[in-house]
């Protein structure tokens, strides 16, 4: 929406503009052009998705004759879906990462929330230490911390549960970073207002805060859940056994399973993709504003 | 920006002017008490599943622990003093900031150029976010399917299209002086759309103006790009390199799905260094030694980034 009301508004004046000794405008020919490029880069970047779809459709045996083809000799066959279905565990797979993955989105935002929050409007003493201290540990990479994680995990039996697949990866310290500078634009009229009237913090947080943050909430839920979703050192560390296994860490056992089943591999890989490819298709706009905030904020 | 207004005033006079009417009152300590219940929820996790393990991770590179639990006692510097001497641990961090470099420039330079080209008032918007940014939403492991099954050395598209423009096949993860390539050309393709969009969205918040002002002025499209949107997009690109390069600093997942590091630890990162001393060699105090050498490079390079960034705003 935002482009094609910023993009208009600059059209007119360069038409305006024609009468002046313009040497060179923006002209069509220059928009066209540019339409042709971004168009066959765009085709380009959809072709590994074409092609595993191709091949997917594809018998076992067409898959692998050279030379090779984007049409098989035998016809389209759903053989290498129905297979991998049947025998597969992607399934249970994608239900462990559906789940796995809600529960670090909610858990994040819970705490990370309100955490922001008391860093935003409430002054207590060694609030900026804490600030500090999680602005800080932005800089930890995740890889540093998966030996002693794992240690810790094992010491605590939780290896091969879905505790350990959810509890390290519930601090998003950008976040945290992220929601306080959008609860800081929040009017501090409002909440005078309410503690007047008696409400204690934790009802203004809840009625009045979180109600007015929902676009940040949004946005923070959507990139935790994407991340949580394709994760996959930790979770690969973190289970063994193929019924608690996520869809990245499942696909790859798969793919040392199936061996040189080039149909079935590229089967399983699209059944993979294609959940959050169908949440992007519901929530483009949110996904685009997530990005492009969460993403800006960080600076 | 907006922080540095609200936090520095909150520093000298904000405090004063709030707890002044209350003094010492019950405010400020229910206040006290009210703000660590908030942040308590969050400290919990944060203290036992980052603090921690950076503490007993930087306890245990001192010692000789191995997975089996046997021989934990205190080696001091040794395990540090190996790693420094360790040829396969250089080679690995030199993979990595191999690979950092040739994934970074592109990932920067490719996503700017598509950003302005699709802001250039291009039709169907939405089509060519959905095109460049839908690989992004992929976990690494699909990635690694396509692009393995794309390099095939009889089978893939990339030498087909080779051989049709009259290319000897390449060996595309085979090949050590290719492979690592190969994995950047499989990065870009999966992650450029998050830095396509940052930019998109920094060369709309652009104000009009000032192309309208330039295009009276008679500038003609190449010069409004390099004369007003290059310069205005100078924080967002700091941003996107550093985000960039830390970023590609932990690349792991790809290489390790494509390449298992190979062939012949050509494209082996010090993520799966550290992976593998601490999963495969038993060796997990060794393991964490490496990861605070890793540590200790991140830090230096955000530090100076920092220093760099600083001095030129100042």
């Amino acid at each position: 929406m935002a482009t094609t009301t910023l993009s208009k508004p600059a059209l007119q004046p360069k038409g305006s503009a024609e009468t002046m000794p313009n040497r060179r405008p923006k002209t069509p020919l220059s928009r066209i052009l540019a339409t042709v490029i971004v168009a066959v880069l765009a085709v380009a970047w959809l072709v590994p998705f074409a092609w595993a779809t191709a091949t997917a459709l594809k018998s076992e045996t067409d898959a692998a004759s050279t030379p090779i083809s984007w049409i098989p000799a035998s016809g389209f066959t759903l053989d290498a879906f129905a297979k991998v279905l049947q025998s597969g565990n992607i399934p249970t797979w994608t239900l462990n990462s559906l789940f796995t993955s809600a529960a670090i989105t909610a858990i994040t935002l819970v705490i990370s929330a309100s955490v922001a929050y008391a860093i935003s409007r409430i002054d207590f003493r060694g609030k900026k230490m804490l600030m500090g201290v999680i602005v800080a540990s932005i800089i930890v990479p995740p890889p540093v911390l998966i030996i002693p994680l794992f240690q810790q995990m094992q010491a605590l039996n939780l290896i091969d549960t879905y505790w350990a697949l959810i509890l390290p990866q519930v601090i998003h310290s950008p976040m945290v970073f992220v929601l306080k500078k959008f609860f800081d634009q929040i009017p501090r009229e409002l909440e005078e207002a309410a503690l007047m009237d008696g409400a204690g913090r934790l009802r203004i947080f809840t009625t009045i805060v979180l109600p007015l943050s929902r676009p940040i909430l949004a946005a923070v839920a959507i990139f935790v859940f994407i991340g949580a979703w394709n994760n996959f050192l930790w979770p690969f560390i973190a289970t063994n056994e193929s019924s608690l296994l996520t869809l990245p860490v499942g696909l790859q056992t798969i793919k040392s399973a199936y061996g040189i089943q080039y149909a079935q591999n590229m089967a399983s890989a699209l059944l993979a993709a294609l959940p959050l490819i169908v949440v992007f298709l519901f929530f483009q706009r949110q996904i685009i504003r997530g990005v492009a905030t969460t993403g800006l904020a960080g600076t | 920006m907006s922080t540095a207004r609200t936090t520095a005033p909150a520093k000298t006079s904000a405090p004063a002017a709030k707890s002044a009417p209350a003094a010492t009152s019950p405010r400020s300590r229910r206040d006290n008490i009210h703000g660590w219940a908030f942040s308590a929820p969050f400290l919990v996790f944060f203290l036992l599943f980052l603090v921690w393990p950076m503490i007993s991770g930087a306890i245990m590179s001192l010692t000789g622990k191995s997975l089996t639990g046997a021989n934990s006692g205190i080696i001091g510097l040794a395990n540090y003093a190996e790693a420094f001497a360790d040829a396969d641990m250089w080679r690995s961090l030199g993979n990595t900031l191999y690979f950092t470099l040739i994934s970074t420039v592109p990932l920067v330079v490719i996503a700017l150029a598509l950003a302005a080209l699709v802001n250039m008032g291009l039709p169907a918007q939405w089509l060519w976010r959905l095109s460049f940014f839908s690989p992004f939403l992929l976990a690494s492991t699909v990635v690694s399917l396509f692009f393995a099954w794309m390099y095939n050395p009889e089978l893939g598209l990339f030498n087909d299209l080779l051989a049709k423009v009259g290319i000897p096949p390449v060996a595309w993860l085979n090949d050590p002086a290719v492979a690592m390539w190969a994995v950047v050309i499989a990065t870009v393709w999966w992650t450029i759309g998050f830095n396509f969009l940052l930019y998109l969205a920094a060369l709309q918040n652009i104000p009009q103006q000032h192309y309208e002002a330039a295009s009276l002025d008679g500038a003609g499209g190449w010069r409004q790009f390099f004369s007003i949107s290059l310069p205005q997009l100078g924080p967002t690109t700091v941003m996107i390199v550093i985000l960039q390069i830390l970023a590609s600093l932990k690349v792991f997942d790809q290489i390790y799905q494509m390449t298992e590091g190979g062939p012949g630890g050509a494209t082996r990162s010090i993520v799966q260094y550290i992976f593998e001393a601490g999963f495969t060699g038993y060796r997990l105090g060794y393991s964490a030694a490496i990861s605070y050498i890793f540590f200790g490079l991140i830090l230096l390079i955000a530090l100076a980034q920092v220093f760099a960034t600083r001095k030129r705003s100042a």
